[in-house]
């Protein structure tokens, strides 16, 4: 796979990052996090995303989309993880787009037409519990009719408090743990029987824990074939994991570059503290293991688009080693600010908070290392 | 594109019928083939490998045409390497000539220098071995007092070396001198290639915790070496020393690969884990999985590390082919984490073999088991030699980082 960017995906990431420095830098997450706004992400920078294109990169061209790739919408991620600019972008264009795309083509021309051009937004409902686990699923799909009727709790939705569609994973039959008989919906958010906790995370962003009480779909609605979702629920998620570690990437990025500036800056004991070796050594460490994170992000993003065939195996390469080197900066940048660090009007604490929660998109380090282990016959 | 599918073909062709059998077969530790004036062959077929990969320039494929050097590509060169690997073919030369000296003098030696020397590394016909360190200058390798004085037409070089690999076994010795003041230690320091078969030069081996001896002492007693034997200009060696030290750091660095990431998956095949492999004979497994859970987590990590760290040198590889800059001071970067990782390798084998690895000598366990123990303790000079891991990050820290001094 390639290890460079080629020149349209460079020209994207120049101009999310032009979009992320002049637009939404760290500045405008305050803003919104401080408002009375709700939904913890403006409304007026997500339309400014859609007349870009950025909600459609993923999407066939016949829908309206450019068909860009996994490499340039997780360029952008990275660019925008830069400033923790807070959007629905990665559950709407990533992973429901993703999804979307094994619809019936009828549901594919209504939603992914109207992601592009509206910015319909996105959510996908798997987790259960505390923890990743994409076949611990037991909500519930029966067959009624030409209908089904969906019964469970999902918690940890990305966006999902305030998505105007939501993909919900279910069981339609096998034992929870079970890689068959999961099957996968799209419905409207308002759907009856369905009720929708936004919940507010460290991160000052939303997730949602959703009660679907006997929700009743139009078997139109299954994506993929019934039972036979595993393979659709894996691929995606490997896209998914791939991008947000993109995301991270770009955050530890700049977490590392706001400490080593500091380092330059400060001064205790009549030096910079930057001339300390206890804190060189640190930071030379963490410049190493940032390098390690890139290679693994870009071979893995640049898998999808180039037809690789270790794509999961990188996927979890990546997610388990951008968890690691970002859970180590996120603390280590706070501890070379000394006190200013645990202040909140010093941004290095919102990368901290962020680390955490992105961490346990689609599964932890811990998940990953696991599951790299298994893919490599062990 | 189509002239490099044209150079492949060749290549297999020329590969097919030069390489012989004996050479496709897997190396023993005592197999590699130096070189050099009195250089001992494993087998005949191995002379005439090199030989052969020498006439044609390929046990240095990039370097001029020239100077005897292959003169091949970028795209041409990894074309050839994989062709070798395709036929597992042994390297025909492995040397310090190759990896550390050769580079430096391209850069930085005279044509006349450069027509001597470089030939003589690429056919394997010198073998070379470095004099930097001493017993007082190691991490702080500028401090060095081995004295070149000038005596008309020739120096006469007084003092000693240490960490000399193979000097007992080396006809040349490149060695950095002081020509000019103590103070400041940078700028009395030169580059000076010396003969080591003469009277004033001798070595004696040093004994490792290993029980090998691949490293000398090396002393210089009224040693003579004609003048056209400095390497650019006097008192500037330290920046050739600089250089030659990159090169050397990411010779170093490569020791670190291998693993579960660095085989590049091919379709339908599938990937498995020289050390998850070999733990699991001497662990066990259950359902498929490594049957010591801490082991198998340890495991992981450093699979997980080691494919980031291929995937790395790839992308820097990949990067410089089109600034075509060589090494930079981020290899100290390359050096850092390829050794500490090949420590880290030597550790885990240890706690996957248990008692299996402790072995010294004789009965009780396989040669490959004491193989292992012995290469344990010498990967524990992986992080010392060629400067060590913390003067790496002290470079990082300075001159990638631009900390403040």
């Amino acid at each position: 796979m390639s290890l460079v960017l080629n020149e349209e995906q460079v020209f994207l990431k120049d101009s999310a990052k032009k979009f992320a420095s002049e637009k939404t830098p760290t500045t405008h997450f305050r803003e919104v996090r401080d408002s009375e706004i709700d939904n913890c992400y403006d409304d007026k920078i997500w339309q400014e995303m859609v007349s870009l294109g950025w909600t459609g990169i993923l999407v066939p061209e016949e829908f309206g989309g450019s068909n860009f790739g996994v490499a340039g919408i997780s360029s952008i991620l990275e660019e925008l993880g830069r400033t923790l600019t807070p959007s629905p972008l990665f559950s709407t264009a990533v992973v429901g787009v993703s999804l979307i795309k094994h619809a019936s083509d009828d549901v594919k021309k209504d939603i992914l037409t109207k992601v592009v051009q509206d910015g319909l937004r996105l959510c996908f409902a798997i987790e259960e519990s505390n923890h990743h686990d994409p076949v611990k699923i037991s909500c519930e799909a029966k067959k009624d009719g030409s209908n089904f009727i969906i019964s469970g709790e999902k918690s940890f939705v990305i966006d999902g408090g305030f998505s105007d569609k939501v993909i919900v994973a279910c069981r339609t039959s096998g034992e929870e743990g079970s890689k068959d008989g999961l099957s996968l919906f799209v419905l409207d958010s308002d759907s009856k029987g369905l009720t929708i906790t936004a919940t507010k995370m460290v991160d000052s962003r939303n997730a949602a824990n959703m009660k679907f009480e006997n929700v009743k779909i139009p078997s139109e609605k299954l994506i993929g074939k019934e039972n036979d979702a595993y393979e659709i629920i894996e691929s995606v998620l490997d896209i998914s994991r791939a991008a947000i570690s993109a995301e991270m990437l770009g955050s530890a990025l700049q977490a590392y570059q706001i400490t080593l500036d500091y380092l330059k800056e400060r001064e205790q004991f009549g030096s910079k503290i930057g001339s300390f070796q206890a804190l060189q050594h640190r930071a030379a460490i963490m410049f190493s293991e940032l390098e390690l994170c890139k290679s693994c992000v870009i071979e893995s993003i640049t898998s999808f688009d180039e037809g690789g065939n270790d794509s999961e195996r990188l996927a979890s390469l990546s997610k388990a080693k951008v968890g690691e080197v970002f859970h180590l900066i996120s603390n280590e940048s706070v501890q070379m600010h000394g006190g200013i660090g645990v202040t909140d009007e010093y941004d290095i604490g919102l990368y901290l908070k962020r680390a955490r929660v992105a961490e346990q998109i689609f599964g932890d380090s811990n998940f990953h290392k696991n599951r790299y282990a298994e893919l490599t016959g062990y | 594109m189509e002239n490099l599918d044209q150079f492949r073909k060749e290549t297999k062709e020329w590969l097919e019928e030069n390489c012989p059998p004996e050479m496709r077969k897997p190396m023993g530790p005592g197999d590699v083939v130096w070189g050099g004036r009195n250089c001992k062959f494993p087998h005949p077929d191995a002379k005439l490998w090199l030989e052969r990969m020498g006439e044609k320039g390929w046990t240095c494929p990039t370097w001029p045409k020239e100077y005897g050097g292959g003169g091949l590509s970028f795209d041409e060169n990894k074309i050839l390497q994989e062709e070798l690997m395709a036929i597992r073919a042994r390297p025909a030369l492995s040397s310090f000539g190759i990896w550390m000296l050769g580079p430096a003098l391209l850069e930085f030696a005279s044509e006349e220098q450069k027509k001597k020397y470089i030939p003589e590394i690429v056919k394997g016909e010198i073998r070379w071995c470095q004099g930097y360190s001493e017993p007082g200058s190691g991490s702080d390798l500028a401090s060095l007092k081995t004295k070149a004085e000038d005596n008309g037409d020739h120096f006469i070089v007084n003092g000693q070396k240490v960490w000399t690999s193979y000097a007992d076994d080396c006809d040349m010795i490149f060695t950095l001198v002081r020509t000019g003041p103590q103070e400041p230690k940078h700028d009395g320091i030169s580059f000076l290639l010396i003969d080591m078969d003469q009277p004033g030069v001798t070595t004696k081996p040093i004994k490792l915790i290993s029980g090998k001896s691949p490293f000398c002492e090396t002393f210089f007693d009224n040693a003579i070496v004609p003048k056209e034997n400095l390497v650019s200009e006097l008192n500037k060696g330290w920046d050739v020393a600089k250089r030659l030290l990159q090169h050397e750091r990411n010779m170093i660095a490569g020791m670190g690969l291998g693993g579960a990431g660095s085989a590049k998956k091919k379709k339908d095949q599938t990937i498995s884990s020289g050390m998850a492999t070999m733990a699991k004979t001497y662990v066990g497994e259950e359902e498929g999985k490594l049957a010591n859970a801490g082991l198998r987590q340890k495991i992981a990590s450093f699979d997980i590390n080691s494919h980031a760290f291929s995937l790395t040198m790839r992308r820097a590889s990949e990067e410089s082919k089109s600034s075509n800059s060589g090494p930079s001071p981020a290899s100290s970067m390359f050096k850092y984490y390829g050794s500490e990782s090949n420590k880290l390798r030597y550790e885990l084998m240890l706690e996957a073999m248990g008692t299996k690895a402790l072995g010294w000598e004789g009965e009780g366990f396989g040669p490959a088991e004491l193989a292992i123990t012995r290469e344990w303790l010498r990967t524990k000079a992986n992080s010392i030699e060629g400067g060590t891991s913390e003067v790496q990050l002290n470079i990082i820290a300075k001159r990638v980082l631009d900390l403040p001094q």
